[in-house]
């Protein structure tokens, strides 16, 4: 039986990917619900809005920022490592891409504190 | 699960919306200045063809990346097969497309 290799690092890789990929489309209706209402109810869209300025509205904020930014670097890693030559450092890459998103939301978490 | 073509679409989408999202965290790391409101946002997405290309890409791109994404877990996780699996994945592509397109008209066109 092949067993899921779950002690390597680059499973964690995997299972970010996928969770950040899952939380993203989850929010995504939201998201254009919310937009639209510039359409329907622009009164409720400000409502939304300041709402919004909420600090624990705001850490959600900052952790969709993470995601999306650790979903697209994580994705750049995996591409690279599908189609140009073998590198091999891996799990370097990878820990590149979560830092890279790290800094990305740290950028967004300074705009709004 | 995945043929071919679903694997190069899932791929072909992700190249497309890599420049869009960054310009997208850009766009919020800048704009998130200050704090947003209605007035805002539509001042500067109002009537733009730039923003309705951009987002109307992101859109169409997401919507297909969404979808195909979804396939593979709703398959792998949770046992979906066959009939169902086509369906759920093309309500969800569609689903996000016309919830998306909305959103793209009401802040940029209407």
């Amino acid at each position: 039986m092949i067993r899921p290799a779950r002690a390597h690092p680059l499973w964690l890789a995997y299972i970010l990917h996928r969770v950040s990929g899952i939380a993203l489309a989850l929010f995504l209706p939201l998201h254009f619900w919310v937009l639209s209402l510039a359409l329907t109810n622009p009164a409720r869209l400000d409502e939304l809005l300041a709402f919004a300025e909420m600090p624990i509205v705001k850490l959600a904020e900052i952790g969709l920022i993470f995601l999306l930014a650790v979903h697209a670097f994580g994705g750049i890693r995996l591409m690279a490592m599908e189609w140009l030559p073998w590198s091999a450092p891996q799990k370097t890459l990878a820990a590149g891409a979560v830092g890279v998103a790290f800094f990305v939301s740290g950028a967004f978490f300074l705009q709004v504190i | 699960m995945l043929n071919l073509k679903l694997y190069m679409l899932q791929r072909v989408s992700a190249l497309i919306m890599l420049p869009l999202v960054l310009g997208h965290i850009a766009v919020m790391i800048y704009a998130a200045q200050g704090g947003l409101s209605a007035a805002e946002i539509l001042g500067r997405t109002k009537g733009s063809f730039f923003w309705f290309l951009f987002y109307g890409t992101f859109v169409f791109a997401v919507s297909i990346h969404a979808a195909i994404g979804l396939r593979v877990i709703l398959y792998e996780w949770m046992g979906i097969r066959d009939l169902k699996l086509e369906i759920l994945s093309w309500g969800i592509c569609l689903g996000l497309f016309l919830l998306g397109a909305r959103a793209v008209l009401a802040v940029t066109w209407l």
